[in-house]
């Protein structure tokens, strides 16, 4: 299997940002670093038309190390490309920059993985919680958080 | 009329050749406010669906007197929880509860509003009795729209058979 | 006449007032409990008058752990959770959950299995939109036609219910094939259903297109233009209501769907009237769609071969070992369905648009082989979650009246969104 046309692109631009890539299951996926992510979204976004962010998500695979990814699905809606794009974050202090400013739908999926994973968006300016309330400790799709820890606003403790 | 005329009192109505019933009062103020329920459908989640479907032409909950819904819980008499009550929508069925003018009752539908459902997590209130007191519980996930006009019967049973304030 | 000048005007007796009309920007709260929102949203507007100036939406009221009880339950018992996503069509969430599943073992249904799952979802998509219009409908005051659509949901329903036992929380498939094979009768019944469809659109088409009041709401209200609706990741009726032809039916194609004839409609204005046509075009389509599938469904088996992962017959199962040894291997805690570590994304047309599922399979510490007997992480792509987080853009600058068509336009489905 060799490179495809965006792996390729970007190596170009920016030579350290892909640390990986694969397509099993047909589904082309990218590994990039999480410093240079704003850059390869815009160029993937400017050269290759991806304008459609499908889906912003994270998974958690405690305990490995890095802790945490996250996981942007782009979609091209005029030649149907897709491609993943994933970071790996480190557990302490999980952050990565906003892509706020291409993807305005970012706006809520970013709100969303932070509620759930606790995974800070630099330079988003509204980082509040999406689905759960602020009273809300902890970030429950960690997996160290257990599935029945409840926090109710009124009515009995658990 | 036949819940009335049942009543032990009915003797007496015979002597005056039926013109008369005579009754307790508890029990004609319960037929008359069982018939004309006015519901506050606190509508969440999938069981809305199935509350939607009784409510329509086919199985036409306007039959048994209950096709009334207010949007407004001061204009209701029954508030029909029908669906699931997350932690973070709790405090507002608690408040919805607190505004409705008494008398009111409270029918639990489905199995997400009675005790939580297939969701034993964080984020649910395992039964809404532990926010709210109930008077009829609805099984099912979701009930069918059978199941939801017994519910109804329940409660207009239980309606005629309480005490009332007056 | 009288001369007056001598006696006091009222002038003088009261002091002039000017009344001082309220110029102020209002704070209105709409929600979480409202009759308009379907489901429980919150949307707060600035209002000027009647004009919305800013708004901002909150969501969330029904969050109820969806991706985290997937992680706690096997790869079938996750099926469950999958209906209550968008539980008005939940066979097409049970398909695209399965589908996803699947492509991660690697495994193909024979061509009975997806037709039938073809036919489960084409029927479940009619019974949603016909909720959206219905319920958008009665919401602008024709509550004659939500009762009529309700009325066709209903036996989209009882075919649903006469193949899988349940109405809404239908559970229709499993990772590997259905449960069980069509009812006899239930294709003839199907063609019954779809006639009696297109004799109620065929009626509310009547009473809605062409009626003034519903009209005059509908058009130019809660526009969207195409390369916006894109940016903020629109799938579904309401990007195609925007002109942009992208269903996922035809350009990912799944299922049989390439092998049979049907057409993508598209609007051109991006309004809410450009969004109930579309649906309305689409619930015609979709009954296309039912027809060829009754007429070409083939024979054969319903479920792949492969007996890692599908239930063997009931008479296997209480009538030879092997079978009994098989089912127990499936069902037992700590074996079940092994998938092997990898992650993969699988779209399909939701009723509301492209409903994606992002599953991760990846061995946690237990396991012995590399595999897992349930999903490391279950990612549903909710297709409504763009469009109520664009809400703001579509209601601003609009009168507070049209929140309610906008909204109904959207087709928020409280399940899907807050998961
Ligand atoms: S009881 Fe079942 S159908 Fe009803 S809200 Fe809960 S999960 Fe949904």
């Amino acid at each position: 299997m060799s490179k495809f046309p965006e792996h390729i692109a970007i190596e170009k631009s920016h030579p350290t940002a892909v640390l990986d890539w694969h397509d099993r299951f047909g589904d082309r996926t990218l590994i990039v670093d999480g410093k240079q992510i704003v850059d390869v979204i815009t160029l993937l976004r400017d050269s290759f038309g991806y304008n459609m962010l499908v889906d912003l998500t994270a998974v958690d695979y405690f305990p490995r190390r890095p802790r945490f990814e996250v996981v942007y699905h782009f979609l091209n809606v005029d030649s149907h490309a897709r491609l993943r794009v994933k970071v790996q974050l480190e557990e302490s202090h999980p952050h990565i920059a906003s892509i706020i400013s291409l993807y305005p739908i970012a706006d809520w999926l970013e709100r969303e993985a932070w509620d759930m994973f606790g995974i800070k968006f630099d330079g988003h300016t509204n980082m509040k919680r999406l689905l759960l309330y602020e009273s809300f400790e902890g970030h429950p799709l960690r997996k160290d958080y257990p599935k029945t820890k409840r926090q109710p606003l009124i009515g009995p403790q658990n | 009329m036949s819940e009335l005329i049942q009543s032990p009192m009915m003797d007496m109505s015979r002597s005056l050749s039926g013109q008369v019933v005579t009754t307790k009062f508890d029990k004609i103020l319960g037929w008359a406010r069982k018939y004309s329920l006015f519901q506050y459908p606190f509508v969440t989640a999938c069981c809305g669906m199935e509350y939607m479907a009784t409510a329509c032409s086919h199985y036409d909950i306007d039959r048994f007197g209950a096709a009334f819904a207010r949007f407004s819980p001061r204009q209701a008499d029954v508030i029909w929880v029908v669906g699931t009550i997350s932690h973070k929508i709790a405090p507002v069925l608690k408040t919805i509860y607190d505004q409705t003018a008494d008398p009111k009752w409270v029918v639990s539908f489905g199995a997400c509003a009675s005790c939580g459902g297939p969701y034993d997590n964080y984020a649910t209130v395992q039964g809404i009795d532990t926010i709210i007191p109930v008077d009829v519980y609805i099984a099912g996930c979701p009930p069918r729209p059978e199941a939801v006009l017994d519910g109804l019967l329940k409660l207009q049973d239980l309606i005629q058979n309480q005490k009332h304030d007056w | 006449m009288s001369n007056t000048d001598h006696l006091p005007t009222l002038d003088a007796a009261v002091p002039t007032y000017e009344p001082e009309f309220q110029q102020k920007e209002m704070l209105l709260n709409i929600g979480p409990a409202h009759p308009a929102m379907h489901g429980i949203i919150r949307i707060q507007t600035k209002l000027e008058g009647e004009l919305i100036v800013e708004s901002d939406v909150e969501i969330g009221y029904l969050h109820r752990a969806f991706e985290k009880s997937c992680e706690e339950s096997t790869w079938n018992q996750a099926i469950i959770y999958t209906d209550r996503l968008n539980y008005v069509s939940a066979a097409i969430n049970n398909v695209g959950y399965c589908m996803a599943v699947e492509k991660l073992l690697g495994i193909e249904l024979p061509p009975r299995g997806q037709y039938i799952r073809t036919l489960l979802c084409e029927i479940s998509r009619i019974g949603d939109h016909l909720t959206c219009v219905g319920a958008s409908a009665m919401e602008l005051g024709g509550f004659t036609v939500f009762l009529y659509m309700i009325k066709g949901r209903e036996y989209c329903w009882e075919l649903i219910e006469e193949y899988c036992g349940a109405r809404v929380t239908t559970m229709a498939t499993r990772v590997g094939g259905v449960p069980h094979d069509l009812p006899e009768g239930w294709l003839d019944k199907c063609l019954w259903v779809i006639k009696e469809v297109r004799e109620i659109l065929a009626e509310c088409d009547i009473l809605l297109t062409n009626n003034r009041i519903f009209v005059e709401r509908m058009e130019n209200v809660g526009l969207m233009p195409a390369e916006k609706a894109i940016a903020w990741g629109w799938t579904g009726p309401c990007l195609r209501g925007s002109g942009v032809a992208y269903d996922v039916r035809k350009d990912f194609p799944y299922l049989v769907y390439d092998q049979l004839d049907w057409e993508v409609p598209v609007g051109r204005r991006g309004d809410n009237l450009d969004r109930y046509l579309v649906r309305m075009e689409e619930m015609e389509q979709s009954c296309r769609i039912i027809e060829q599938c009754v007429a070409k469904i083939p024979g054969g088996p319903i479920n792949c071969d492969n007996k890692r992962v599908t239930l063997p017959d009931k008479k296997d199962t209480y009538g030879n070992i092997e079978g009994l040894m098989n089912h127990f291997k499936l069902i037992m805690y700590g074996h079940g369905i092994r998938v092997p570590e990898g992650e993969v994304y699988f779209p399909v047309e939701g009723g509301n648009g492209e409903l994606g599922f992002y599953i991760v399979s990846h061995p946690d510490e237990h396991s012995k082989d590399g595999c897992n007997d349930r999903a490391w992480r279950v990612r549903c792509r909710p297709p409504c979650l763009p469009m109520v987080a664009c809400l703001p853009e579509i209601i601003n600058d609009y009168m507070i009246a049209d929140i309610v068509p906008t909204f109904g336009s959207v087709n928020m489905i409280g399940g899907e969104l807050d998961r």
